[in-house]
């Protein structure tokens, strides 16, 4: 792309804005009118409220908008990634029904995959979905579901058919998830925190026309969201989005849409270890002069550099348009570790006082919130087995684990029992 | 700060394995090691005539081809990575960056030239029987003689001290304690009442000395009691530098266990089909990949005029420590039992790991260093 066009697209977000933007409008009044213009999401086509604008303008976009104060469409939760796989799965009566809501934040989402016998095997789902002859009726459970509550809509990846192998037995819905057969348990975690659900379904119903691509083609559509999911938790960082502080009815309204949204999420930055309290902690407990405490101070440092350090490389590596190396693939495994030795190196730091939590506990209880969270870190979006894996394979070029369960009919394959 | 290797900086690293592939296989390594000076003049020709690898960080001004950190560091790591036996490491590490950090700029137009063409091979003395790498420890003294130097006393761990051309010693005045009062000295390696004995080191591709000096002339450096500074910023220097090679060797690791598991059959199929070798290989992978990250970083920082480099250096020195010895470990590991024995090759490099972990402090004391720069 050229910098006379980034100018002329700068220019013209500029001159739209200016006729446009107005902080007293509804939140919901102010991004119909976003998404009409399309400018809301520039990079999609035309025809679904895009400009059609190459990815590489959407940060100049972004800028102007910054720079104007002015609020976008609908960036938290389930929702984008639904836009996302909508858009490119889904039919125009889909595209019609769904996409003006997900970016206005109307419709709320989640993605309804996990479930209690299938976790690192995600595809080993048995949510069943049946098809009776004028829609389709489901029956299962799932589990790990993030804003369950406050959804609308569900993306669903359920089994139809038991005869064909584990893959190819997947279909993708959207699930209406107020209806009676769908019932949502918040789940409590080891840190007193509730982030996610179990959805209980029982002959729960899904229209024809809410059927995602072609039945049997349900695993290609959940990767695709899974890729989104992983773009969306690298870039933005879902939980530590910030709304602006202006006064005007539309940031009010954007502030309680992205409290809402992130509550779940408070916990986020204590399960990564919190390497950043660690000198601090040290130097006001008196720590930093016990000399065993300061090498395992100092090798938590070691780790936590490298790592930063070779996340830059990594990216440095995709800016100039080259391939990353094997540098790219060890971020997530390099996270566990820091998480680890960093709980390690606040217990010694804390002493005594690890034993405690609550208000009363070191620095309000953070302390206590990261020795609970931490184990978090080497399970979520991909165990540290699975990672080993992906790296040994993917990386490595060693031989792929052998898959019990390859083209075997479903209905054949051991399977836990969920009762 | 750069996080990638430019277009022509790989070009040069690829030139530079290229050659030391086809000039330092492991037969020569093994040749060479058995020897007592641990190389030979041919091979150090080859590398300055057709690569001129020791010219790389000295100012053009002084014969160099004046390049930074980041150039000089492909050549080690890529150094580490074969195993290349020469004294590149002492000869432009330590007795050329000795001399740009602390000799006059009329020393170095004298002294430089030689190095970067590799006629003269340099190397820096500062380690005596006790008290490794700390200027503190420093017990050789010099003494004012007419218009020059004596040296009287003995330094010991002195890389390729035993056939350098030109030591660089850190030496003391008598009677002065800590870092006062010390200086650094050229001391030419024939010189009368210099002994020099080469020491039995369990790595033998890094051939070490002990020198004894006996009314030894010497010739001052840049300013009398200032060499305490001088030797530190070498000692920073030499950390970054000596982790980047460190890096490399533990790499060439890696990628030799990996190969072996890959063709190793046992149980009916490869060994890297077993998940314990998988993920023994992804850590691996994880370990050299952070431990690659800050030795790059160390020398760009080095670049920069980073004021964090000297923490940085040592932050890269304990982390090539850890990494490039248990990478050594695991190595062995995959190999099993002929991984332990001495035909096999895997030894070099378990060695060198082991020398290079201690050389210049080993991993305990850079993370102390470190964190007293970051956290007093």
């Amino acid at each position: 792309m050229s910098e006379a066009n980034e100018s002329a697209v700068r220019a013209e977000v500029r001159a739209w804005l200016e006729a446009n933007w107005d902080p007293s409008l509804s939140l919901i009044e102010w991004r119909n009118r976003l998404v009409d213009s399309g400018w809301g999401a520039p990079s999609w086509p035309r025809q679904w409220h895009g400009r059609d604008l190459p990815a590489g303008l959407v940060p100049a976009v972004d800028e102007e908008f910054a720079r104007a104060g002015a609020v976008g469409v609908a960036k938290v939760g389930i929702r984008v990634m639904a836009a996302a796989v909508l858009l490119a799965h889904g039919t125009d009566d889909q595209k019609r029904r769904f996409l003006r809501r997900s970016l206005t934040g109307e419709d709320a989402w989640c993605q309804l995959f996990s479930e209690p016998g299938s976790g690192s095997d995600v595809a080993g789902a048995s949510t069943r979905a049946d098809f009776d002859g004028t829609k389709w009726i489901v029956n299962g459970q799932k589990l790990w579901i993030s804003g369950a509550q406050k959804a609308d809509w569900g993306l669903l990846l359920a089994r139809t058919d038991w005869n064909r192998p584990k893959h190819a037995g997947l279909s993708f819905f959207v699930i209406d998830m107020h209806q009676p057969g769908v019932v949502v348990q918040p789940l409590q975690q080891m840190n007193g925190h509730s982030t996610f659900n179990q959805v209980f379904i029982t002959d729960a119903i899904v229209p024809p026309e809410n059927q995602v691509d072609a039945i049997g083609n349900g695993w290609a559509v959940a990767t695709t969201t899974l890729m989104h999911e992983r773009r969306i938790s690298d870039g933005i960082g879902r939980w530590t989005m910030r709304a602006s502080e202006r006064a005007g009815r539309v940031y009010e309204e954007e502030r309680v849409e992205i409290e809402i949204a992130l509550a779940p999420y408070k916990w986020y930055p204590n399960r990564a270890g919190r390497v950043d309290l660690v000198l601090p902690r040290a130097k006001e407990t008196g720590a930093i002069h016990d000399p065993v405490i300061r090498q395992e101070i100092a090798k938590l440092l070691v780790l936590a550099k490298s790592a930063e350090w070779t996340g830059r490389r990594a990216r440095s590596a995709q800016e100039q348009g080259r391939p990353q190396g094997p540098e790219g693939s060890i971020g997530k495994l390099a996270a566990s570790h820091i998480a680890r030795a960093a709980a390690r190196v606040h217990t010694a730091i804390s002493g005594a006082d690890a034993l405690l939590t609550g208000p009363a506990s070191p620095l309000d209880g953070t302390i206590a919130e990261i020795l609970v969270s931490v184990p978090a870190t080497s399970i979520a979006g991909g165990t540290d087995e699975i990672q080993r894996n992906i790296i040994s394979e993917r990386v490595l070029g060693m031989p792929r684990e052998a898959d019990a369960d390859k083209g075997k009919p479903y209905k054949d394959v051991p399977r836990n029992v969920v009762g | 700060m750069k996080f990638s290797f430019s277009p022509e900086q790989e070009e040069f690293r690829g030139a530079v394995r290229r050659f030391l592939a086809d000039r330092s296989p492991t037969k020569e390594v093994r040749r060479l090691m058995a020897t007592e000076a641990g190389w030979d003049t041919a091979g150090w020709k080859a590398l300055n005539s057709e690569l001129g690898l020791c010219a790389v960080r000295i100012p053009e001004a002084f014969g160099g081809h004046g390049f930074g950190f980041g150039e000089h560091c492909i050549v080690l790591e890529e150094m580490g990575r074969a195993l290349a036996c020469a004294p590149y490491f002492a000869s432009t590490v330590l007795g050329a960056g000795a001399l740009l950090n602390g000799a006059s700029a009329a020393q170095q137009a004298a002294l430089l030239p030689g190095i970067a063409s590799g006629d003269t091979v340099a190397t820096l003395a500062a380690a005596e029987d006790r008290g490794g790498w700390n200027a503190n420890a420093t017990t050789l003294a010099a003494t004012k003689s007419g218009t020059g130097w004596r040296l009287n006393g003995h330094k010991s761990f002195v890389l390729d001290g035993h056939t350098a051309d030109l030591i660089v010693v850190l030496a003391r005045a008598p009677g002065s304690t800590g870092t006062a009062g010390l200086s650094l000295f050229a001391v030419r390696g024939h010189a009368a009442g210099l002994g020099r004995r080469a020491l039995a080191t369990m790595d033998a591709t890094r051939k070490l000395a002990r020198l004894e000096f006996a009314d030894v002339d010497a010739q001052l450096l840049g300013d009398e009691g200032a060499g305490a500074a001088a030797f530190e910023r070498t000692m920073v220097e030499a950390a970054a530098c000596l982790s980047n090679e460190m890096v490399g060797g533990a790499a060439r690791l890696r990628e030799d266990a990996l190969a072996y598991a890959k063709m190793r059959i046992q149980f009916g199929r490869p060994i890297a089909a077993f998940q314990s070798m998988k993920h023994k290989q992804a850590d691996m992978l994880l370990e050299v990949e952070l431990a690659k990250s800050a030795a790059y970083y160390a020398a760009a920082a080095l670049d920069d005029g980073d004021a964090d480099a000297p923490a940085v250096a040592s932050l890269a020195k304990a982390g090539a420590s850890d990494a490039y010895l248990q990478t050594a470990i695991h190595a062995i590991q995959v190999h099993g039992g002929i991984g332990f024995t001495w035909d096999h090759d895997t030894h070099l490099w378990f060695k060198r790991a082991k020398s290079s972990e201690v050389m210049f402090g080993d991993a305990n004391e850079h993370r102390e260093r470190m964190l007293r720069l970051w956290a007093a």
